[in-house]
């Protein structure tokens, strides 16, 4: 019997994991050389790569109806609104 | 006219559409719990762009090595939560019950370690309170760190805890046979959650680690 055709092979995932891994090697190490605003920016920038290799495999978005893939963005959305929303009052207070 | 307990109660015309209607509904929740975390990540950055140097000196008392390791841990228990959903599709019970226990073990190891910290935090007086004084007192900024830093990790740990409860049921049912190749819903979608809330911690690591 087959694997469910909507789903990764265990190869795949652990490609996937691998990748996880040198992700978080590379965060960590960064973080004691790049300090400062650049290095925040690259933390998170790593954590948003690290999400997404981890929606789109392990959650298995790549396998999904566009419907599907539109929900599991709409969080997202409705989160950049509370970003954009809140700093547009405290970044122009006098 | 045919007994009531033989009609198909089901709502779906297959189970390709029962799937996407499960997934869409998981979705759904998960965004609710993005925008539950995100109240908190606002928080995080109104107070972190106030107060730079507070967060950083808050951030340095951090155990680096401890949150890296907790990060590899969560990630490994993915591995194995997505590896569940794989041997439930294909009706491998054994490789399911192990995976399985393979995750809850990950997850009970790395709120060990959480709860380890935790005690640190209160035996060096960095829990917030009348009891605050690192350094014999440190200033009022820092302190809202390690309010962010209890109210986040607490609330992810208890996330945790929900998922360890699930994946518990979970291997009961799997011990009993219940869990099977055309119903691989409760699996899947356990899956979803425990990636979630590993996602949350993937972006808890540098806030609340890696400022310097």
């Amino acid at each position: 019997m087959n694997a469910h055709p909507s789903s990764p092979s265990p190869k795949v995932l652990t490609l996937v994991f691998a990748a996880l891994l040198g992700l978080l090697a590379l965060s960590a190490a960064s973080s004691r050389v790049i300090t400062g605003p650049w290095g925040s920016a690259l933390g998170l920038f790593l954590a948003v790569v690290k999400t997404t290799l981890i929606f789109v495999f392990f959650m298995r978005l790549r396998y999904q109806t566009g419907l599907v893939r539109l929900f599991a963005v709409a969080g997202f959305f409705w989160l950049s609104l509370i970003g954009l929303l809140t700093f547009a009052d405290y970044l122009t207070r006098g | 006219m045919k007994p009531p307990s033989s009609i198909d109660a089901s709502p779906y015309t297959d189970a390709t559409q029962r799937s996407v209607a499960q997934h869409l509904g998981m979705w759904t929740f998960l965004a609710t719990e993005i925008l539950f975390f995100g109240g908190l990540f606002a928080c995080y950055a109104i107070y972190r762009h106030t107060y730079p140097e507070a967060f950083a000196a808050g951030s340095a008392r951090m155990d680096f090595w401890i949150g890296t390791l907790n990060t590899g841990v969560l990630l490994t228990s993915s591995l194995f939560m997505a590896f569940a959903d794989h041997a439930v599709k294909l009706g491998r019970r054994e490789t399911l019950r192990r995976c399985l226990a393979a995750v809850w073990l990950l997850g009970v190891i790395f709120l060990g370690l959480k709860f380890y910290e935790y005690h640190q935090k209160f035996v060096e007086h960095l829990v917030p309170g009348a009891g605050f004084h690192p350094d014999g007192g440190a200033a009022p900024p820092e302190q809202l760190f390690f309010v962010l830093y209890f109210a986040m990790t607490g609330l992810h740990a208890l996330h945790m805890m929900i998922g360890l409860g699930v994946i518990t049921w979970l291997f009961v049912r799997a011990s009993r046979g219940t869990l099977t190749a055309d119903r691989p819903a409760p699996v899947e979608m356990t899956g979803l959650y425990w990636h979630f809330v590993d996602c949350v911690w993937v972006f808890l690591y540098p806030l609340l680690y890696l400022v310097r």
